[in-house]
């Protein structure tokens, strides 16, 4: 079932369009990635799942109903340019911030003294916000995000301004919800994290929806069929007897161990591949080369900017 | 609605909670007070006489200048010269030398050399007391009889009784001077709480949209919310001071009253206010009435005559709407900026009606009905100034005030919803130089 699905969503501003018919689903109890260079559109579309401005056109479900104001409580945002109030002590904005989300006063203390005690910062309660560093700060704000139970976390840039120390345990916390039960939509541009966390992304560029899917499938679907083999032998060897079924690409030796892609030709499998191989050398490693997230964000921003310049051209 | 309720009781604790709130609070009364007391308590202070030597070469006022609790004169047969040089060796405060020429234009020779300063009312009251004498002498030199011209000139001022006549046909008396003070009164607490307390709002909104807090909070509640529950926070907040101040002040006057002038009688205090207001114009006008402290009494009598309670209710209606009114454009400014540097240019046509109406107010006391008075009471940017100005004399038509308060409602409604537009947007905006065009532009933004 789908936590969250946008359909059509159409957002202008004056001069420029945000958000050009983007689609999304996003599944119960996983970690969705939202994927894009600045200005294509996340924040835009974030901002109205999170019912902060609302599209121009196209529709929003939560759990298929229309999203609605009551949906509120279900949501926790950590936005990218973070912020409290700077005069307000910590654990009386916290309970201020709980209760808007609708929670009762005491249910809220309750959890949010578990949260302190968890992150060890009890000891700030009545600290007021100004006097505490950069990295407190984001960790209260995260508190504060996940206090009351959302069913879907929505996380803009949720690792930036954390030390790698806090950055660690914020990832743990959120395969913790997840395990729990909740849903993460996150907006990043760190593929690493993607990568590692993500089970489904969609990647918007320019205000349009790109592609969306598993990360495995997309992985799948754009790997190029390149292999690396590192063997010992000779070189001239081990190039003829490629044969037909694949065609050396780079290479490179270090002292006896020679490190080579070869691009599989159309119609060949890895077997034929390794099998021809063998015999010519001597084999250390034979492993797929599967594209990264980034060299597919990249690949497909890319793509889609040129074309974008060239129908401009034509015009 | 519950998280307007939140919204309001933050902004309002948040505020009433800080130090310079409870400050202002306990130092605006004491400041008060002290504006009213100090001066007559010094006064009071000034109990031991001041001595004069007079030195009179015209022998027209040996002995005749009228002794008084605060000053008390000598005639020492001596000259000026030698009173001059033997002066330190003497316990005198001042020297009076009234010169031979006196009655021949030689009036302007008449002099006080002092040690220190006599007190503003001695000074006064010798000036105002040889002037007077100088008066009747110059009329018995001329054989006019003085009672004469004293009797034709009692019997020729006189104060016009100004009487309003109501539809029902009863009659009120008027007092132009106290209608005056209660209007400017009023306005200038509305002007001055309209300013000290929109400016808050806008501040506040600043300073969520500077910090970025605006965007979790905008994702828990509509951005109007979030704006009025500050704009009535803040309206409770000034209301709450105001409170304070009112119930301070009388018992702070009250106990410092009681304590400081417990020996004084309020009458006295009301001739002494009596002799300074003489002396200050000293005026032959008025001569006959030195031993009539009584205006106070019959002012007393005059402000019982003004129907308070429903000033007072039209004075929080505008106090009220009028701040509801302009704080929802301050709150857009707020909205729309990035610094407080950036205010000044949106700031000014804001200000602008509000000082306007201020600077006519001097025209409408003069001319309460006067077409400017009537206009500008109808006009919501203006009507809360210019309209409790309008009130105390009374002349206000049922019809008028209740379309000037209609107005300011609507005003306040649009305004609002006006501000609502801008507010939405310009929140969420930041690093764009803002234009008035721009401004525009958003009011057509769709939520």
């Amino acid at each position: 079932m789908n936590i969250l699905s946008a359909k059509n969503i159409v957002k202008r501003y004056a001069t420029h369009t945000a958000l050009d018919d983007v689609s999304l689903d996003i599944p119960a109890q996983s970690i969705f990635g939202l994927l894009g260079p600045n200005g294509a559109g996340k924040t835009s579309l974030i901002r109205i799942i999170n019912q902060i401005t609302g599209p121009d056109s196209g529709e929003v479900f939560f759990e298929n109903e229309k999203l609605s104001p009551k949906h509120v409580e279900q949501i926790g945002y950590l936005p990218e340019e973070r912020g409290l109030y700077k005069k307000m002590e910590v654990g009386e904005q916290a309970l201020y911030l709980a209760q808007l989300k609708g929670m009762k006063k005491a249910d809220a203390k309750k959890k949010l003294k578990y949260w302190f005690e968890k992150f060890e910062i009890d000891a700030w309660w009545h600290k007021k916000v100004e006097e505490l560093s950069k990295g407190m700060q984001q960790k209260v704000q995260f508190i504060v995000t996940v206090m009351h139970e959302p069913k879907l976390l929505i996380l803009d840039e949720p690792f930036s301004g954390f030390d790698p120390i806090n950055a660690n345990i914020i990832k743990n916390e959120i395969l913790n919800l997840k395990a729990q039960g909740a849903t993460i939509l996150f907006s990043t541009h760190n593929m690493g994290s993607v990568e590692e966390l993500c089970d489904n992304i969609a990647l918007i560029n320019r205000s349009r929806k790109i592609i969306d899917g598993s990360v495995k499938d997309i992985r799948k679907e754009n790997k190029s069929n390149l292999f690396e083999v590192e063997f010992t032998g000779n070189m001239m060897g081990f190039t003829n007897s490629l044969w037909t079924y694949g065609k050396l690409g780079e290479y490179k030796a270090e002292g006896e161990l020679c490190k080579a892609q070869i691009q599989l030709t159309p119609g060949s499998t890895a077997n034929q591949l390794l099998l021809s191989v063998l015999s010519a050398v001597e084999i250390h490693s034979f492993k797929e080369l599967v594209p990264s997230m980034n060299d597919i964000f990249i690949k497909k921003v890319s793509e889609q900017n040129s074309i974008g310049t060239q129908s401009n051209f034509i015009e | 609605m519950n998280k307007i309720l939140l919204i309001i009781k933050r902004e309002y604790l948040s505020r009433v909670k800080k130090k310079s709130f409870i400050l202002m609070t306990i130092l605006g009364p004491i400041l008060m007070v002290g504006i009213m007391i100090v001066p007559i308590w010094l006064s009071m202070q000034k109990t031991e006489k001041q001595k004069v030597e007079v030195i009179d070469d015209s022998f027209l006022f040996t002995g005749l200048i009228q002794e008084k609790d605060i000053v008390h004169f000598d005639y020492p047969p001596i000259t000026i010269e030698q009173a001059r040089a033997g002066f330190f060796d003497t316990d005198y405060d001042a020297i009076l030398w009234i010169p031979k020429n006196v009655l021949n234009g030689g009036q302007n020779g008449i002099n006080l050399f002092y040690k220190k300063q006599l007190s503003n009312s001695a000074q006064q009251h010798i000036q105002y007391s040889i002037s007077k004498m100088l008066y009747e002498v110059m009329l018995a030199k001329n054989k006019v009889n003085v009672n004469l011209i004293k009797d034709a000139k009692d019997k020729s001022t006189f104060t016009m009784i100004t009487t309003q006549v109501d539809e029902a046909g009863n009659d009120k008396k008027t007092n132009t001077g106290l209608y005056m003070g209660i209007g400017l009164v009023a306005a200038i607490m509305i002007y001055i709480f309209i300013f000290m307390y929109g400016v808050q709002v806008m501040r506040g909104v600043m300073e969520e949209k500077t910090s970025r807090i605006v965007e979790v909070i905008l994702s828990s509640v509509k951005p109007f919310q979030l704006m009025m529950g500050k704009i009535v926070g803040v309206a409770l907040v000034g209301l709450t001071q105001f409170l304070l101040w009112v119930i301070l002040s009388t018992t702070l006057y009250t106990v410092a009253v009681a304590t400081f002038l417990k020996d004084i009688d309020m009458k006295q205090i009301q001739a002494k206010e009596e002799v300074i207001k003489i002396g200050e114009n000293l005026d032959f006008e008025k001569m006959g009435k030195i031993e009539e402290p009584n205006e106070m009494t019959q002012l007393w009598n005059d402000f019982k005559q003004v129907d308070m309670p429903f000033i007072t209710l039209c004075f929080l209606f505008y106090f009220l709407v009028g701040y509801l009114m302009y704080s929802a454009m301050f709150a857009a400014i707020g909205a729309a900026v990035d610094s407080e540097a950036d205010t000044n240019q949106f700031m000014l046509p804001i200000t602008i009606p509000l000082i306007f109406s201020f600077g006519i107010a001097q025209t409408v006391m003069q001319d309460p009905e006067g077409s400017l008075a009537v206009w500008f009471s109808m006009i919501p940017l203006t009507s809360p100034v210019v309209m409790m100005v309008r009130l105390p004399f009374g002349g206000v038509s049922a019809l008028e005030i209740a379309l000037s308060m209609g107005l300011l409602v609507l005003g306040f409604l649009f305004t609002t919803w006006l501000a609502g537009k801008i507010y939405r947007t310009g929140i969420l905006m930041y690093g764009k130089k803002i234009s008035w065009k721009e401004l525009g532009k958003w009011l057509f933004y769709k939520g």
